[in-house]
């Protein structure tokens, strides 16, 4: 039997340096790809993305990907849609925090506690949609990362 | 009123330089030259959103560029910036020999020198931009 490529789930965050919630992107997306699903996510970076770079663009039109957006400008997702394939799913760090009634999230420098347990809920929402993408079962595993309410 | 600078910084996730680079822009914009410059979305950039575009096109720009793809550069000189500065950490990094830059959401201590020495060379060129935009 070949050897066949694993299949994986592409996180694309939107990076946006100008807001704290395009830093809960890029910390959230950073956990999933560390600590929470290592063996089944890769990054695509947005700017190379956008830049031409073949390979990520390749990627994105054969395997799943998440974009995880910051806001509703939905940079990530539109860019995904654009030049590969629309996202198999799509996360958007206001909506979260306005679900939670998320207070003041810190700087897009510096998060604070809050904006930091922000980035854990939104990994736990990543780490659970690509499970759902890659149809495996780790269900009550991560819904609680962060101890954000559901 | 003098048009503040827009500083586009590499929005890579996956090397402590883009770290860097997104560090020396907050280091600039918020403490060395806070009246001068302003830390601009590379991805708002170019995914061509028009109130960003209108801060950058026909004024002169700072790229800080993480690694040699270059990709705030390359960004910036799409949006019609007027004159684009590159500032690239893979070579300051370079004149700081003994840094060991580490770490992608939290830069270590090494990491952070790297991003304030970028900033400082970033801060050089914003005094010496003419800080004029078609849109000042």
């Amino acid at each position: 039997m070949p050897d066949l490529p694993k299949k994986k789930v592409g996180l694309i965050s939107c990076s946006g340096e100008e807001m704290p919630e395009g830093t809960v992107t890029r910390r959230a997306v950073r956990r999933v790809l560390d600590t929470l699903r290592p063996d089944d996510t890769v990054t695509l970076c947005l700017p190379l993305f956008l830049a031409g770079g073949e390979g990520e663009r390749a990627f994105a039109r054969y395997y799943p990907t998440i974009a995880v957006d910051g806001c509703e400008k939905r940079c990530a997702a539109l860019a995904t849609e654009k030049y590969s394939a629309k996202p198999a799913a799509s996360i958007i760090v206001t909506k979260i925090a306005n679900k939670r009634s998320c207070g003041k999230m810190g700087t897009a420098r510096r998060l604070n506690a809050e904006g930091l347990r922000l980035a854990d809920e939104v990994a736990g929402k990543i780490a659970d949609e690509t499970d759902r993408l890659l149809k495996k079962r780790q269900k009550g595993v991560l819904r609680k990362v962060g101890g954000g309410k559901s | 009123m003098k048009r503040k600078i827009p500083v586009v910084p590499c929005s890579g996730i996956g090397k402590s330089l883009g770290a860097a680079a997104r560090e020396a822009a907050y280091i600039l914009a918020e403490d060395l030259r806070p009246d001068e410059a302003k830390v601009v979305a590379l991805s708002l950039l170019v995914m061509g959103d028009e109130d960003t575009r209108r801060e950058v096109a026909g004024g002169e720009a700072v790229a800080i560029d993480g690694c040699k793809l270059e990709c705030a550069t390359k960004g910036l000189a799409s949006s019609g910036a007027f004159k684009v500065h590159k500032v690239a950490v893979f070579e300051v990094v370079k004149r700081h020999r003994g840094l060991k830059p580490e770490g992608l959401c939290d830069l270590n201590e090494d990491g952070l020198k790297l991003a304030r020495a970028t900033a400082d060379e970033a801060a050089k060129i914003v005094d010496n931009s003419s800080g004029e935009g078609s849109h000042a």
